[in-house]
């Protein structure tokens, strides 16, 4: 691998070609938030919150889904999209119901935690105070559809790891949500196998198990490169 | 083709389901040609149901919720039947200005159901549409493909009185 070399927050550093902007930050210490990326897991760019600024570009780069090349020029803080970061949480935080207090995720929520780093203590946008549904029909789980924020990180364990692929979205904008098969209630999903990948994933309180306790809700969520680390094994062996 | 497994009661032995077994072999069953065997499928069956994405995801080899997905996704699928007529109301600029936005309002107090739905009849399905190409008739609309224009609200009520039950008290 070709070593190249960048500059990041006026620093020299060094890096791997093939690594994002996010992944040669975060081997140096630098916090860059992020919402919908997960390492393990299929990038999507979704989220926007680790958007940088690169020099010579017209408008900032979304850090986890651009490759670092020889001689960038990034800044990974700045007023402006100190102020960008604060908006988007604000916009996910207007569009659904994000009641901290009584939410089973509370004082383990991604968002939250976000939210808090971030020194958000006010919503500048309207509220839409959608009134959406509540999905209980699962034996184990459940989902809240007022708690998501359609990070799609459910969706792509659900894929690439478990092979099921029971969740998606439907619709689009602001009339999207994550649907079960044919948007079937999630207990009258066929294609389900109730490994619970994606509630371990999720960022918020969307997914939980059912009957857990605010302080149950810790997330384990180090099966996800045990079992990427596992296969890597195994296609090796098969091949050698 | 009576044997396969994979078609549903409902749709077994339908004639429909024919053309749609015929673009997916044209197409040989290929994942990424979904959207296109889900225009042929609407196409011959007027609206997309359950059964029948879960026959396309079947046959594509596709998750059953990408398909309802992309189902989704796009404007042109609907997942519901259509009414016996139509009447879409252009709220495109032009007639938007002229007085489209009072038509609509009109007609969906008139017939009961907003813009988008079907009466529960079947009757009819209400609509609207960004332009149809007919500026110089703002506000227009078309009742079963057939342009009308320029409208009032009333005349428009007019229009599909002979179609559907319409209400005639104002909200």
């Amino acid at each position: 691998m070709a070593a190249i070399t960048l500059t990041i927050n006026n620093e020299l550093i060094g890096a791997r070609q093939g690594q994002t902007i996010l992944d040669v930050a975060r081997e140096r210490g630098i916090d860059i938030p992020t919402l919908c990326h997960l390492e393990g897991l299929e990038e999507v760019g979704g989220c926007r919150l680790c958007l940088v600024e690169l020099q010579g570009s017209p408008r900032p780069v979304p850090a986890c889904v651009t490759k670092a090349a020889e001689g960038m020029e990034i800044t990974t803080h700045s007023d402006k999209l100190v102020e960008y970061r604060k908006m988007l949480v604000e916009l996910l935080l207007a569009e659904r119901t994000h009641t901290c207090s009584i939410c089973v995720q509370n004082g383990n929520c991604e968002l939250q935690t976000l939210a808090a780093k971030l020194g958000i203590d006010h919503v500048r946008f309207d509220y839409l105070h959608q009134q959406l549904p509540m999905d209980a029909s699962r034996e184990r789980f459940a989902l809240d559809h007022n708690r998501c924020v359609l990070c799609l990180r459910c969706v792509r364990v659900c894929d690439a790891v478990e092979g099921a692929h029971t969740w998606d979205v439907r619709g689009r904008g602001s009339t999207s949500r994550i649907v079960a098969d044919l948007d079937r209630p999630w207990g009258g999903s066929t294609s389900c196998t109730d490994c619970g990948k994606c509630v371990q994933l999720c960022p918020t309180g969307a997914l939980f198990r059912k009957g857990a306790t605010v302080g149950e809700m810790i997330k384990e969520r180090g099966f996800l490169n045990r079992i990427l680390e596992r296969r890597r094994l195994a296609a090796q062996r098969r091949s050698a | 083709m009576a044997e396969n497994p994979a078609v549903p009661p409902v749709l077994n032995a339908d004639p429909r389901l024919k053309v749609v077994d015929r673009a997916m072999k044209r197409l040989r069953y290929q994942p990424d040609a979904l959207i296109e065997v889900l225009h042929t499928a609407q196409e011959a069956f007027g609206y997309l149901s359950r059964e029948l994405l879960a026959y396309v995801a079947s046959q594509l080899k596709l998750p059953e919720s990408q398909v309802f997905g992309v189902a989704t996704f796009y404007h042109s699928f609907t997942l519901r039947p259509k009414g016996e007529h139509s009447c879409i109301v252009c709220t495109g600029t032009a007639c938007y200005v002229k007085g489209a936005g009072e038509i609509v309002t009109r007609l969906e107090q008139a017939v009961g159901v907003r813009a988008g739905q079907t009466t529960a009849d079947g009757k009819l399905s209400l609509g609207t549409a960004r332009c149809l190409g007919n500026c110089s008739l703002a506000p227009m609309l078309t009742i079963d493909d057939v342009v009308y224009g320029p409208e009032t609200p009333d005349s428009a009520v007019e229009k599909l009185r002979s179609l559907v039950e319409v209400t005639d008290e104002l909200g």
